[in-house]
């Protein structure tokens, strides 16, 4: 019971969160807005009883990836976006289409799951687990990703120094 | 009130929700009201030692050495005008403190202070909740501790404000690394994330004299230099304090605030220094073992003052290093951060992962 309330309330601030980063016309609540819609996902997921995932969840989306989303924002120093009226078409078919497409997905998942529950913690997500499943199951993935992460940070790095200029020279 | 060395704690989940709810509730309330006056007394603490170190007094005039100062103060912040400069964007401006000191006092939910006291057949943890990833959960906060300080830099709408808050979230950012990097070496010696196995892992000696804690073991000696040098430039204190470098940035990220709203990211500096101190003392320092003798309720009751005494000892540290150290340069800071402390705790990861797997 307890835990039905507590799924619906952060459920609800989800959906919340997510319509108001669309509704809001500053860069900068939406962006806030997003970091509620990942701080409620993180409480479903404690729900489910994947701690590990919960956790990584608040670390790294809300509190590192989205920094950086408001960094950039302040930086840019981006003010509030013209509302404009928007394509008709898109008025039109869009928001019926997006109704249709959901209901869709939820009947879909709805007929291959059935009405089958999973009680909190039956699934492995702790720490311990989630180690051993990345170690040994998904070795090669696992590091695979990390060389695809190495990679994009070289990407950065080059992107970001100015050979040209003597910036660089400079600080060493 | 009677009280054992480790006894099997009950789990939450037996105990009836009722008194599960109540228990909480007493406990929350309890750990909110010592950790606020803890950080009023460590304002009177940093003044009075601060003080001592540049041959002053620090406050003397309100109650015996200044004692009662922190509850003037209290009072002064409640009473002074709370002025809004009309360029801000006031929402945020708002929110800013709130979340700044929101977060901040979130964490002390899992940090426990002892083992536990038993009241008829109720065995209560001394600790809000014990949850097995409770170092994550810390580290996750600590780490939406940025919004605040960001939030004021930017909402501000001040040239310094919003250089202090880009400073203070680029510096965050780039320490938590070293100073998640450096927890990880004690992680992999105890196996878990849960402080109370941590710090159970740490009881006993080693040749009967020198106690087993992390820091004399597996050469995290020098992964606690780490966290200490990472900690102070979370917790945005001198020599890391550029976020609100006086000489440069009038005040930094709260230049543009007055009354509570100033006093709440005071409050939440401190108490983010109160519970780096905290997590200091339990993964590297032993948490709260200590000697423990006497009645019952002195049984249970002692490790909670070792505890105490530790985190005062860091306390007193970061305002010795406040008294004693010059502000660092910005780009200073950040070679340190990036080309030192993070390869040096690296290189210890990779050590002590050496020994672990070696003893295994």
């Amino acid at each position: 019971m307890t835990h039905l309330i507590i799924f619906l309330f952060f459920g609800g601030l989800c959906v919340a969160g997510a319509v108001n980063l669309l509704v809001q016309r500053h860069p900068i609540n939406s962006a806030l807005s997003l970091v509620v819609v990942m701080g409620s996902l993180a409480v479903e997921y404690l729900l489910l009883g994947a701690e590990f995932v919960a956790a990584v969840q608040v670390i790294v989306y809300a509190g590192a990836i989205m920094v950086l989303f408001v960094f950039v924002i302040m930086l840019l120093n981006a003010g509030e976006e013209e509302r404009t009226k928007g394509s008709r078409v898109a008025m039109l078919f869009g928001i019926p289409g997006m109704l249709v497409g959901s209901v869709l997905v939820g009947w879909v998942l709805i007929e291959r799951t059935g009405t089958q529950t999973v009680s909190a913690g039956a699934l492995p997500g702790a720490p311990r687990t989630i180690g051993w499943l990345l170690f040994h199951n998904f070795l090669l993935p696992f590091e695979v990703t990390s060389i695809l992460v190495l990679i994009a940070i070289m990407g950065a790095v080059v992107l970001a120094s100015h050979p040209d200029s003597d910036q660089g020279k400079k600080e060493s | 009130m009677t009280a054992g060395g480790t006894p099997p704690l009950l789990g939450n989940r037996t105990l009836n929700l009722t008194t599960f709810i109540v228990v909480s509730v007493i406990k929350t309330v309890l750990a909110l009201f010592v950790l606020l006056t803890a950080v009023a007394y460590t304002v009177w603490l940093e003044r009075k030692v601060v003080g001592h170190i540049q041959n002053r007094w620090g406050p003397t005039r309100v109650g015996p050495f200044g004692l009662l100062q922190p509850l003037a103060d209290g009072v002064k912040f409640l009473f002074k005008e709370d002025l809004t400069p009309p360029h801000v964007y006031k929402p945020l401006y708002i929110a800013a403190p709130m979340i700044a000191v929101a977060f901040a006092l979130t964490s002390i939910a899992v940090i426990p202070v002892g083992n536990s006291i038993t009241i008829g057949h109720l065995v209560i943890p001394l600790q809000i909740t014990d949850v097995n990833i409770g170092l994550l959960i810390i580290l996750g906060v600590t780490s939406l501790g940025v919004y605040g300080v960001a939030l004021a830099g930017w909402s501000s709408n001040s040239k310094y404000s919003l250089l202090g808050g880009l400073r203070a979230s680029a510096q965050m950012i780039s320490y938590e690394i070293s100073l998640g990097l450096s927890l990880v070496g004690v992680l992999m010696l105890t196996g878990s994330f849960s402080l109370r196995d941590i710090v159970n892992a740490q009881s006993g000696t080693f040749w009967g004299f020198i106690p087993r804690w992390n820091i004399f073991y597996g050469g995290q000696f020098i992964a606690f230099f780490i966290y200490l040098m990472s900690a102070y430039a979370e917790t945005n204190r001198i020599p890391f304090d550029l976020p609100e470098a006086e000489t440069e940035l009038v005040a930094g990220y709260h230049t543009e605030y007055s009354a509570m709203k100033f006093a709440m990211f005071f409050m939440a500096e401190y108490a983010n220094m109160i519970t780096v101190a905290a997590v200091a003392s339990l993964l590297f320092l032993g948490g709260w073992h200590g000697p423990v003798f006497g009645p019952p309720l002195l049984r249970a009751l002692l490790p909670v003052l070792w505890f105490v005494l530790r985190i005062f000892g860091f306390l007193f540290v970061y305002i010795w290093v406040r008294g004693t150290l010059p502000r660092f340069r910005y780009d200073q800071l950040m070679a340190f951060g990036w080309k030192f402390l993070l390869p040096l705790a690296i290189a210890n990861l990779m050590i002590t992962a050496l020994v672990v797997a070696l003893r295994a």
